[in-house]
């Protein structure tokens, strides 16, 4: 037993090391708990379901995002997946997962800006598109009473939005409109979806993650 | 003059022909305009004035010949100007008691003549020419007149006209049209003061019936519409000049069984008139039935099927009973049910105790003329603000405003408002915030669904999608929103029309974040209206905002104390921030580390929250208890650290609120014991205006202490503030500044290091065409510095001393007390002496002693005391002051002791003319002292004394003083403490001494002992008059002996 708990502290103390010499904004130590916690979540996940070794599949990975980071919307929750995904290859690995938490976590404004760009580009076009907007928004107005005005609604929103966003006049918004609309008003950041966890909601991941490894 | 003659004026029978004017108020100040427009227009328009008119004005006059003077020919009772027409006609002709005029310059002359007769002069002109118009000009020229468009039409007529003198009738033309168009607005303005049945009450009644006309076969009425469509801001339809007869509107009203009545709306009732159907004939306006108190009660006896069926609808509208008309605490209950909890209260209020001055009648009120009605009914329960509310909104009829009862967001606004808010808002408005309120209650709305805004459109939109939406949407609303501009009026207002204050303040509740900065960011916008601050304020939000300073987001903190600073403008705003705990939070923000050279963004944002803070608290400070609060929380230090902050932004709040709050003595000490006095003296030199008012004022209320003064000078304060005397541009600046010269000029230290800056040249400078405010620091200052007497001769020589005369005819109290000090100072030097009284300056300040303020009073008083040293041949000046000896005798029974004592001091300085001791011994001036003696204030005592000691010198005054019990209490001012008072009062025993009763009570008193240690002063005239004193009471008791042996 002793052996094998050596060998995985081996293994994960090198881990760390190579994902340590990537860019991010968490320490080594840091790190360390960030590999453990995602262990710890595919542990967990292994024992539901069947094992898997490359990392979380969309299905995990959306429990872990709507348990633990508070994002509860099915549409972002699969459009922040595709996003930390960034190979593509329907899982995200445990470089993609710290490399997305740093972001996630801790990211400056404009690295937010980008992250979120990402999400909202549902097809990864490199441009917001009014249907995507449309799609994003769809459940926006649930306290309106018929559906043409919840339907109304949106798309009138949706309108104004791209009006006030898209500074080139294109019909769409592109990273750059995004990001000068962002620094004008920084609520505009998660205009169309929430896809970052909560000051509070981090606060308790952050506290949560790196306890453990004080007590361990 | 034309048709507010015809129109306007109340003439005792309506026909035409030789009517009286009635003796209204409305024709009185008719009466007033005309005349005084008469009155101006000959020095005015001196052309139009020579102008003949067509056709002499004629009436029979008071005047007789012999109130004419020069310019006329005067035989036996008839007058004849000299100035005639073209044909040699007189232009006035008097042959009692006829006189007739033509034209304007005889009319001002006649005026002028008549002088206390003018008005029934005018009045019995007008009422013997009726149209005087056409007398005037002719009637070509009159035509236009009568007409509206008349501005071109002039020129038409002028055409038209062979006479060469055209252009000036056409002037004249247009100077009567814009006299009649003056009047005329005038008299509405005066009538809308006096309404009784108002438009809203009409309006409400005629809402009600709309809705019965369209029912069908039981319909009670066919129809029932307006003449017009346009509504006066006032609430009237009726044009202008039917306004001054107090009708609002008029009505069309077709009913099922009678012809259709043409109804008029007028403040007195509703009848029917002649037909008016659009802008009708004059005829048409006349009243053809009774005067009936409201619509329904007018229809109902001309209707037989509508008084019939009335009621039946009624019950048919709301299930209401038909019966309660008796019983209205029935109908308070039913109402109940129906009507929504704000009308009620209204209702509730009404009956409070609010008077009612016209009401629909109780029915009305059951069927549910809801908000109508309520509104209505709110109005009246103000009724003491009433006449002054309608002034206004007939004022601000220019401003653009929304619906009230017509948008869904105002009245759900009304429902969300629970009657426990209601009662809460009510429970903190305070007696002294009254005022405030009112302000509140000015803005009332005409009610066109017109002329709005497409803004309002859109944000009523965007609030339905705040109220709908989910957390995403609603972020991108608020953001959509905030893209409009929120300091504008319309925008702000729609906000809360449509509802959108209740909705952004529900979301401060809410967990989100995000949701909570956009809706304060919008809140904090929108704050800087007035009203919008109230009703944040009265739907209770404070608490919810008071709460998000404890939040751990610093973005939020900060929007949070800049939404307080903006609505905490007005007391009980700054008061439920108090109860809600927000000062002591407020006060924790302030709690960072401002500066250090190399700020993390961390620390960055804790500097930023800390300056909302200090915003947040510079608004709240302007309430006593929150200062105190402020300080209890630890305030002082935090703002004292901020203080040496490098940036302006942060420092203006932190000084804002420290010069607010060193009003009360504990900041004072606090602010010189913390060392903020240094930070001050360094910020006097920064390159901001607003910086260096408040910290020139912070000085100003902190210098009232010695070691400020000193601390200024230490830290080299002196010198800034004296430059910011060259910003005369900025009156604020120069207030502040002037301020603080004048406070740090008490210690006569910093006035010489002022004159090394020649402050006092540059403030003589700054005597006139400055505000009050700027003046009253600027003549304490001068007061200040003329107790050097090199000064003295500065100002004389800068040619200070005649505005400073000048400034004596003021009203401000504050400046008069100041400017009597700062002349009294002068007045110690000769050469000042003889330019104030040249200036007539002694005479000013004596009458300033009939100024009902004490401090004025006491003031002036010293002032006059080296007037009267000074002046040459005092005793003839103040002779020729008549009644002032009487004056500064009655000011003897004042109760202030300052007034007292600088009386004392004024009449010690008029004795010494012995002429004018008899005029003051006749007055009484000896039992008003001796009145005096039993007063414990030694500055009193002290001038007492000398006073008592020079009115000695006349007659019996001695003896007089000795009888009127002075001498006894005199005896005790020896043991005072005070060496003034012992050298007054041994002059003024020494004085008494020469009596031998009174020498019999010094003994009897004990005063030989004091006395003869006086003796021993070193003062020579003090030994003289000790030993004198003693002297006297020696002599007295040797004689006493001597006849005692000699018996």
């Amino acid at each position: 037993m002793s052996d094998v708990s050596a060998m995985e502290n081996r293994k994960l103390q090198e881990l760390t090391d190579t994902l340590s010499k990537q860019p991010g904004h968490f320490n080594k130590t840091e790190i360390k708990c960030l590999i453990r916690e995602f262990n710890e979540l595919l542990g967990k996940m292994s024992i539901l379901g069947r094992p898997s070794i490359q990392g979380f599949d969309r299905e995990r990975f959306k429990r872990i995002l709507c348990s633990n980071f508070g994002i509860k919307d099915s549409i972002m929750m699969d459009e922040v997946f595709r996003t930390f995904d960034k190979d593509n290859d329907d899982f995200v690995t445990v470089k993609e997962w710290i490399e997305g938490l740093s972001v996630f976590l801790r990211g400056t404004l404009d690295e937010k800006i980008k992250y979120c760009f990402h999400v909202y580009d549902m097809n990864s076009d490199n441009y917001i598109s009014r249907e995507e907007m449309l799609r994003m928004l769809k459940d926006g107005l649930p306290g309106l009473p018929t559906r043409e005005e919840r339907e109304e609604g949106i798309k009138e929103l949706v309108e104004i939005t791209l009006k006030r966003m898209d500074h080139d006049h294109d019909g769409r918004l592109s990273l750059e409109d995004f990001e000068k609309s962002v620094k004008e008003e920084n609520l505009l950041l998660e205009a169309f979806g929430k896809c970052l966890p909560e000051y509070k909601t981090i606060e308790k991941f952050e506290q949560d993650v790196f306890q453990k490894q004080v007590e361990q | 003059m034309g048709i507010s003659l015809s129109r306007a004026a109340q003439w005792t029978t309506a026909s035409s022909g030789t009517g009286k004017l009635e003796f209204t108020p409305m024709n009185e100040s008719l009466l007033r305009e005309i005349l005084h427009f008469v009155e101006q227009f000959g020095s005015q328009h001196p052309l139009e004035a020579e102008h003949a008119f067509e056709e002499p004005l004629q009436w029979s006059t008071t005047l007789v010949a012999s109130d004419f003077k020069t310019d006329y020919d005067i035989s036996d009772s008839a007058v004849q100007s000299r100035e005639t027409d073209s044909k040699g006609r007189p232009l006035l002709q008097l042959s009692p008691p006829t006189v007739s005029v033509s034209s304007f310059s005889q009319l001002s002359k006649l005026v002028h003549v008549a002088d206390a007769k003018k008005l029934e002069e005018v009045r019995a002109c007008l009422e013997e020419n009726r149209d005087p118009v056409v007398k005037i000009l002719g009637r070509s020229f009159a035509d236009v007149l009568e007409r509206e468009d008349a501005h071109t039409d002039v020129d038409k007529v002028e055409e038209g006209d062979p006479a060469n003198d055209s252009e000036v009738k056409a002037k004249l033309c247009l100077l009567l049209q814009n006299l009649d168009k003056q009047i005329l607005s005038n008299l509405q303005e005066e009538i809308s003061q006096r309404v009784t049945l108002d438009p809203t009450a009409v309006k409400s009644e005629v809402e009600l019936l709309k809705r019965l006309c369209s029912e069908g076969e039981k319909r009670v009425l066919k129809s029932l519409r307006y003449t017009s469509d346009f509504e006066f801001a006032n609430g009237c339809r009726s044009p202008p000049w039917r306004q001054v007869h107090g009708e609002m509107c008029y009505l069309v009203i077709e009913t099922c069984d009678t012809e259709t009545l043409h109804v008029t709306c007028s403040t007195t009732g509703v009848f029917i008139n002649g037909g008016v159907k659009q802008e009708g004939e004059e005829e048409s306006y006349e009243r053809t039935s009774d005067l009936y108190e409201d619509l329904v009660t007018l229809l109902k006896s001309r209707s037989p099927h509508f008084a019939e069926n009335i009621n039946k609808q009624i019950q048919h509208v709301e299930s209401v009973d038909g019966e309660e008309q008796g019983q209205p605490q029935r109908s308070y209950e039913q109402q109940e049910k129906n009507v929504h909890e704000k009308a009620r209260q209204q209702h509730a209020l009404n009956k409070a105790g609010g008077k009612k001055k016209y009401e629909p009648c109780q029915r009305w009120k059951n069927l549910g003329l809801l908000s109508a009605c309520g509104k209505a009914e709110k109005k009246h329960s103000k009724s003491s603000g009433e006449e002054k509310k309608q002034r206004a909104e007939a004022k601000s009829k220019m401003k653009a405003e929304f619906p009230v009862s017509s948008s869904p967001g105002r009245l759900s606004s009304h429902k969300i408002k629970t009657s426990a808010g209601a009662i809460l808002s009510e429970l903190y408005s305070e007696s002294s915030s009254e005022s405030e309120e009112e302000e509140e209650q000015l803005e009332r709305r005409p009610e066109s669904n017109m002329d709005l805004p497409t803004e309002y459109w859109q944000i009523q939109k965007l609030v339905k999608c705040l109220k709908g939406g989910n957390q995403s949407t609603t972020v991108l609303t608020l953001c959509i929103m905030m893209d409009f501009n929120l300091m504008q009026e319309t925008c702000q207002l729609a906000i809360r029309d449509v509802g959108g204050l209740e909705v952004l303040i529900n979301l401060l509740d809410t967990d989100e974040v995000e949701c909570k900065i956009g809706a304060l960011k919008i809140l904090r916008n929108i704050s800087h209206n007035v009203q919008i601050r109230r009703m944040i304020v009265d739907l209770g939000s404070l608490r919810s905002i008071v709460k998000i300073l404890d939040s751990p987001i610093k973005d939020l903190k900060a929007i949070a104390a800049e939404t307080i600073a903006n609505v905490a403008r007005f007391r009980r705003a700054r008061r439920t921030i108090r109860q809600h705990g927000g000062i002591k939070k407020l006060v924790k923000l302030l709690d960072c580390v401002p500066n250090l050279a190399n700020l993390t963004a961390d620390q960055e944002k804790d500097v930023e929250v800390a300056r909302c803070g200090a915003l947040a608290l510079w608004s709240c400070s302007k309430s006593t208890k929150n200062k105190e609060a402020i300080r209890k929380a630890g305030g002082i230090p935090l703002l004292g650290r901020l203080l040496k902050s490098p940036h302006e932004n942060m420092l203006i709040p932190v000084v804002g609120t420290l010069q607010e709050c060193a009003s009360e003595e504990s900041y004072r000490i606090a602010i010189q014991s913390e060392g903020m006095i240094k930070d001050l003296v360094t910020n006097l030199s920064s390159d901001n205006n607003e910086l260096q008012m408040h910290c020139a004022s912070a000085i100003f209320k902190c210098a009232k202490d010695k070691q400020t003064r000193d601390l200024v000078r230490e830290y080299k304060g002196l010198q800034p503030l004296v430059s910011l005397l060259a910003k005369a541009g900025n009156k604020q600046v120069l207030a502040a500044a002037t301020g603080a010269i004048w406070k740090c000029s008490i210690s006569m230290q910093n006035v010489a290091i002022f004159q090394e800056h020649n402050a006092l040249e540059m403030l003589v400078g700054l005597l006139t065409d400055q505000p009050e405010e700027v003046l009253v620091n600027v003549v304490g200052a001068l007061g200040e510095f003329a107790q050097i007497p090199a000064n003295k001769v500065t100002i004389r020589k800068c040619g200070g001393i005649k505005p400073l005369v000048k400034l004596l005819t003021g009203t401000n109290q504050a400046l008069l007390v100041n400017v009597t000090r700062a002349v009294g100072a002068c007045a110690t030097d000769k050469d000042n002496m003889t330019i104030i009284d040249q200036l007539d300056g002694v005479r000013l300040v004596w009458s300033l002693l009939k100024n009902p303020s004490a401090d004025v009073q006491s003031s002036a008083a010293w002032a006059l005391c080296p007037c009267i040293e000074n002046a040459k041949d005092a005793g003839e000046m103040v002779r020729s002051l008549v009644g002032g000896l009487e004056l500064i005798i009655n000011l003897l029974k004042s109760t202030n002791n300052e007034v007292l004592a600088s009386i004392c001091a004024a009449i010690a300085k008029i004795a010494k003319d012995k002429e004018n001791l008899a005029v003051l011994t006749d007055h009484g001036v000896v039992p008003l002292l001796a009145k005096l003696t039993n007063t414990t204030d030694s500055k009193l005592r002290h001038h007492l004394a000398e006073a008592i000691s020079h009115c000695c010198m006349w007659g019996s005054n001695r003896a007089s003083f000795g009888d009127a019990e002075a001498v006894a209490p005199l005896v005790g001012y020896l043991n005072s403490s005070d060496t003034l008072v012992h050298q007054s009062t041994t002059m003024a025993l020494y004085q008494l001494s020469k009596d031998p009763n009174n020498c019999i009570t010094m003994q009897e008193k004990g005063a030989v002992k004091p006395l003869i240690h006086m003796m021993g002063s070193n003062v020579e005239v003090l030994q003289e008059a000790a030993a004198g004193a003693v002297r006297n009471i020696r002599l007295l008791a040797l004689a006493k002996s001597e006849s005692y042996c000699f018996h």
